[in-house]
């Protein structure tokens, strides 16, 4: 803006200050209290941001897997040695394992749950940018409506449950993760089908678990390792997707529920790619 | 003009840098604060009005894409630059303690903030815990990025002046 252009009306730093304010009160309070997301401005934002966010990610992660690599190096040559050796023992391991196999099969009729998930239509998506805090623990990933992407569908990665979709624009989607602080996902133990809550935790992400409460185990037939998948209840998880596996658990205070530390099946730090199931709950 | 367009491809460039490639470079799962550098810097060496404007629109960006309710970030954003801008009166260019100070505090006020209206409302008790593994390690990370981004910022400044003192004359 040049001086020369005269008189230019201009608001004192204090009253923008004051107006901006209140346009963010009642912005807030708009998208608390109803559903209506200002689509434009998310469209425009998509718009402009995310075909630079595709580039650079994609330059981020080569750059951390060069590093990755070369830390890995000396890790994969002794690895390899040990690993030629344990060939030989599995090889013995396998024929014993093979009875097994026959037993599993009549088992795995009765958890007919694990199946059904591979039926469902998926979608792979990259993921192109992650929470511009450390305090939470969501990501956005570059398929949109345009692909037939719409909120609450489930996104796994590998076999486990990463989150669900949160926000959707023309051409990206915003993913919440099972982890982030404000997560909670009804789910149940697979072997009993007693339920419980899976809740995010800042506080143990970095040890690497998600906390679960609320089990009513009477029997106290659940222990660690057990897996952990999503309920039937759940209104908006679809039944039967793994999420983790039972690592600690300790009866609470009340003497009713049972509470612990699960370890998510999905590895959260350098997930890359992500499947988004095209059914929904409801 | 010019400035104008310059603040929105910093704000553009500093978002995608912070939501992928640092994201990547984390140590131990935190990342560096570069909206709070921009916000910050913005305010203390062209004033409050910048700082809040540049401030607004960092948040309004992380809102739109990251936050829960529109506005929430954009208004700590925005108060950040706008207290910011208040110092411009005691910034030096040759001065680089400062700076430094102003964006530690910022990203310490931030931090603090966040975890009051985001964690405590939730009756998440254990501040000590996430003051030393995420505010603290987030603001010495930050710092180190600062030191980096802050000539950048500092000479697109300089830059500026000399253009508006050639307009003037």
């Amino acid at each position: 803006m040049r001086r020369r252009r005269g008189t230019k009306f201009t608001i004192p730093s204090k009253y923008l200050l004051l107006i901006l304010t209140v346009f963010c009160f009642i912005v807030m309070a708009v998208t608390f209290t109803t559903d209506f997301v200002a689509e434009p401005l998310n469209s425009a934002a998509g718009f402009v941001v995310v075909p630079f966010q595709r580039g650079v990610s994609r330059i981020g992660r080569w750059i951390s897997s060069r590093s990755d690599e070369l830390l890995e190096l000396r890790d994969v040559l002794k690895e390899n040695q040990e690993l030629k050796e344990r060939i030989d023992e599995l090889t013995t391991e396998v024929n014993s394992l093979q009875q097994d196999k026959y037993e599993l099969s009549n088992l795995r009729e009765l958890y007919s749950l694990d199946n059904q998930y591979k039926d469902y239509q998926k979608i792979g998506a990259r993921v192109i940018s992650k929470d511009a805090g450390n305090w939470f623990h969501s990501f956005v990933i570059d398929k949109g409506s345009n692909d037939g992407i719409e909120v609450d569908m489930n996104v796994i990665a590998g076999s486990g449950l990463v989150g669900r979709v949160t926000e959707v624009s023309t051409n990206y989607a915003k993913v919440v993760s099972i982890i982030d602080d404000k997560s909670n996902v009804s789910a149940m133990v697979l072997s009993t089908s007693d339920r419980l809550i899976v809740s995010g935790d800042l506080q143990l992400m970095n040890d690497g678990y998600i906390r679960f409460s609320q089990l009513m185990d009477e029997d106290g037939e659940v222990k660690a390792g057990d897996k952990i998948v999503t309920s039937h209840i759940s209104d908006k998880y679809l039944p039967g997707i793994l999420i983790g596996y039972i690592n600690q658990i300790s009866i609470d205070e009340n003497n009713l529920t049972s509470s612990g530390l699960l370890i998510p099946a999905v590895d959260f730090a350098h997930m890359e790619e992500v499947l988004v199931i095209l059914t929904k709950k409801q | 003009m010019r400035k104008n367009l310059t603040i929105i491809v910093y704000i553009i460039v500093c978002f995608t840098l912070q939501s992928t490639l640092f994201k990547s470079l984390s140590f131990g799962g935190i990342s560096p604060n570069l909206m709070i550098v921009l916000t910050s810097a913005f305010g203390f060496m062209y004033g409050s009005k910048h700082g809040l404007t540049v401030g607004f629109f960092s948040g309004l960006l992380i809102d739109i894409f990251f936050g829960e309710v529109l506005g929430f970030y954009a208004l700590i954003y925005m108060y950040i630059g706008y207290v910011n801008g208040i110092f411009q009166s005691i910034f030096y260019k040759e001065d680089i303690k400062l700076p430094l100070a102003l964006i530690t505090a910022s990203d310490f006020i931030y931090g603090i903030v966040t975890y009051l209206l985001l964690f405590l409302l939730r009756s998440r008790f254990h501040l000590g815990y996430y003051f030393s593994h995420i505010i603290f390690p987030e603001i010495v990370y930050t710092i180190l990025i600062s030191i980096i981004l802050y000539p950048l910022l500092l000479a697109t400044n300089k830059h500026f002046e000399r253009l508006e003192q050639r307009s003037v004359s």
